[in-house]
């Protein structure tokens, strides 16, 4: 199809999996990002809305990762290995972050000691969602600027702290920030009920929107002068110019109707803009997986296990897409948010 | 600290602390299940009651089970580079199912958790019931991943280099269906004994406790037929080690020398320098007999292999003997519940099996532990059974002890938090007429 082999197939998999991750596990940590900043008279009630949205598919949203990294060993190992050696610390950090923040929302939800304590649980879990994009935006600069390609003999720091520490690599991370913010942001525009909360949560959404606007053309600017970097291709190629109008239109749609305040026309147009920028990046870097060290075809696994998990992933795709269907439609749907069940909601209890 | 043994120590730590939430991860959501369907059946509050704090627990213990189960996906590169660059493409295909598992598995966990008011009685429990069954389904390929690197199959080696990759041979290994109904099994006898613990030792402070009762007959109802049943399994697994790990069933044994008519050693302790096991009890025989089913058949000692392959005998041994112990414990104490039932319909009121069951609230786990010390240190110094060495798969990253150092005390501090809010959370909290549990919850 297209002159696309198995191999470029399941590629384009695992990247709509991170694309999936990017918008709705992004979304969670972004949503812990404005945890942190939530304050004056409507911080507490800001919380409760943030708590409230993200509580029931806080999980599902999560194992996206896994998928990514799952795929990626079976499918391209290699690639897989290469990274964790090159990337090992800021992957080690980042991994204390998610662990962190996951266990501090759910100890969060549970402990009802005291307020006290449920801040401090509060403060973790958002310090950890501020600084665990961060981190993985750093590992997809390092990445995408092709810094990744260091001999096996370089000295420690070349090898194993300069590829991630460029500037390059740093304001990708605070590019990865301000996307997952502004996606939150304008999520909860929707799930806020109240007029109040929706009117703060939309100027954050301004803010974070202005500040990825910002930090694309920056990271442009500073990415044409790195060899080896992809961001040549991301204007240079057949269909470059194409995504860069698209992404622009999103980014124009969901910005006007934030400030109309036509908060579900930005919802869709915001999925829109982060994923198309995902794709971007996926369609500069095509078809290497590691700039200058690994490409789709040099990486891929041996055809017998592509075209297994090529039937694992349709076989999957058959339970889980339903069961997304089902878990979002029960949770974010109004219809199914009127039914109110008492039999478990009040009864008498065990003398 | 080399930083071989740093990243040893680091993968052992991390699979140590992940197991126990696998364990309940698997175990807790088939009683909540089981509690509803109670509740469903008779109304009776006292089960709705056990339904919500279990699923409680279950939401608390999952949500560290999955994060300690990301750093270990992470993990398996950030150590062992070199292992799954080899072993991606053979054994990819396990651990890909078990992300689909593992996501219908959080999917339905959050219907289930939020999902009390907003589901009609049958669409939750079916919630639940999805939640225990790709629970379970994900434990298993975890552990079929696991077994090929005890008899990896499925690909012929070329020059070194894996080729002829047949990764459905590989994940229906020799190893994958003993090693995953034993440690199936044993997810339902720890988590069942654990929870049977707990509320057995309620119960001899309050031997009325309806709310009691009910729990520990539930607990019983999953924890008896398991820990039986894995005497059963556990033959199987050990038949399986002596025919393919050799080595390993020698370490497991303590048992040096090479002959016919082995005797089965109970406790001792093996002195590698001296080549002997000592302070052990010998049934004669008893070794050639469980592993080959006849008591004059020769069983390899580790004579009959080089030292540089033998794995460190006195730790496999000891963890063995834990394990065998403990196993056989839980089967004497669901013996004596059923020979109670049996007698006087009740088994709340034997003080003594009370204080058995106690006693035994963490025997589940330290068995568990155990055996996959037998599983993993038995291996060494493989990492894949006779294919590659766990040295040769070590990441070329210096200073591997500052990321277990980190590692060991984020996990320290996650597992006293959680000890304290299931305490403090759900154990301690005794139903209480006057306030009826949170309907958030």
């Amino acid at each position: 199809m297209f002159g696309l082999t198995l191999a470029d197939l399941i590629a384009g998999v695992t990247m709509l999996a991170l694309n999936a991750y990017v918008v709705l596990g992004g979304a969670d940590f972004g949503a812990g990002v404005w945890d942190l900043v939530a304050a004056g008279r409507r911080a507490h009630r800001q919380r409760a809305v943030i708590a409230d949205g993200i509580g029931p598919i806080w999980e599902a949203n999560h194992v996206w990762l896994i998928l990514v990294i799952v795929l990626l060993f079976s499918c391209f190992p290699p690639v897989y290995a290469s990274l964790s050696v090159t990337l090992h610390i800021p992957l080690v950090l980042m991994l204390i972050g998610v662990v962190l923040r996951g266990s501090a929302f759910t100890f969060r939800a549970y402990d009802s000691t005291g307020s006290a304590v449920q801040r401090y649980w509060g403060s973790i879990f958002s310090i950890a969602s501020t600084i665990t994009p961060i981190l993985l935006g750093m590992c997809v600069g390092a990445l995408a600027s092709g810094a990744l390609a260091v001999p096996a003999d370089a000295d420690f720091h070349a090898r194993f702290v300069a590829p991630w520490t460029s500037g390059f690599a740093i304001l990708t991370g605070f590019f990865t920030l301000a996307i997952f913010a502004f996606l939150a942001a304008v999520y909860l525009t929707v799930e806020a009920k109240d007029e109040d909360l929706q009117e703060d949560f939309r100027e954050l959404a301004i803010v974070a929107a202005l500040a990825v606007a910002g930090l694309a053309v920056a990271l442009l600017i500073l990415g044409h002068r790195i060899e080896g970097s992809i961001t040549p291709g991301l204007v240079s190629r057949p269909w470059s110019l194409v995504l860069q109008v698209l992404i622009g239109l999103a980014a124009t749609t969901a910005f006007v109707a934030l400030v109309r305040g036509a908060f579900r026309t930005a919802r869709v147009a915001a999925v829109a803009q982060v994923s198309l920028i995902v794709w971007g990046w996926a369609y500069a870097q095509y078809p290497a997986l590691i700039p200058g060290v690994h490409t789709i075809e040099s990486a891929a696994a041996p055809a017998v296990t592509l075209r297994l998990v090529a039937w694992g992933l349709a076989g999957g795709a058959v339970v889980l897409v339903p069961s997304l269907w089902y878990l979002f439609t029960i949770f974010k749907s109004d219809e199914a948010s009127a039914f109110q069940r008492v039999d478990t909601a009040e009864y008498k209890a065990p003398e | 600290m080399s930083d071989l043994l740093a990243a040893r120590s680091q993968m052992a730590m991390s699979l140590a602390f992940h197991i126990i939430f696998a364990v309940m991860g698997i175990g807790m959501p088939l009683l909540m299940v089981l509690a509803e369907r109670q509740w469903i059946r008779t109304r009776d509050p006292v089960w709705l009651d056990l339904a919500k704090r279990w699923s409680k627990g279950t939401a608390i213990l999952f949500a560290v089970g999955a994060v300690s189960g990301t750093v270990l996906s992470f993990e398996l590169g950030l150590l062992w580079p070199a292992f799954m660059e080899y072993a991606g493409a053979i054994i990819g295909m396990p651990f890909s199912l078990e992300g689909f598992a593992f996501f219908t598995e959080a999917i339905f966990l959050g219907i289930y958790l939020y999902g009390w008011t907003r589901l009609t009685a049958r669409a939750h429990w079916w919630a639940g019931v999805a939640v225990a069954v790709s629970g379970t389904v994900s434990g298993i390929f975890v552990v079929f991943a696991n077994a090929w690197m005890n008899s990896p199959t499925g690909f012929t080696l070329v020059d070194g280099k894996p080729t002829d990759i047949d990764p459905i041979a590989a994940m229906l290994g020799p190893a994958s269906f003993p090693q995953a109904l034993h440690m199936t099994i044993a997810a339902f006898a720890t988590t069942g004994i654990a929870v049977a613990g707990i509320h057995a030792w309620m119960l001899r402070r309050d031997r009325e406790s309806t709310f009691h009762r009910a729990a520990l007959k539930l607990a019983l109802l999953v924890a008896v037929p398991a820990s039986l049943l894995q005497l059963v399994s556990g033959d199987l697994s050990a038949k399986f080690v002596a025919k393919w790990q050799p080595a390993k069933l020698a370490a497991m044994e303590g048992h040096f020398v090479t002959q016919r008519s082995a005797p089965l050693r109970l406790g001792g302790i093996p002195d590698e320098r001296t080549r002997e096991t000592r302070y052990a009890i010998d049934v004669p025989g008893g070794l050639s007999f469980l592993a080959f089913g006849d008591f004059d058949a020769e069983v390899k000692g580790l004579d009959a292999f080089p030292e540089s392959d033998w794995p460190p005998v006195a730790i496999t041994h000891v963890a063995f003997q834990v394990m065998v112990g403990l196993g056989t414990l839980m089967a004497f104490a669901s013996l004596w519940v059923i020979s109670c039932w049996v007698r006087k319909r009740e088994v709340a009121d034997s003080r003594a099996l009370l204080g058995l069951l106690a006693l035994l609230t963490p025997a589940g786990f330290i068995a568990v532990e155990a055996g996959w010390v037998v599983t993993e240190v038995g291996r060494q110094p493989w990492i894949v059974q006779g294919v590659m060495r766990t040295a040769d798969a070590l990441t070329p990253m210096p200073g591997l002890v500052v990321p277990f150092a980190a590692f060991t005390l984020l996990y320290v501090f996650l597992g006293v938090i959680v000890a304290w809010l299931l305490w403090a959370q759900i154990i301690k909290t005794q139903p209480d007429p006057a306030h009826p549990i949170r309907r958030d919850v």
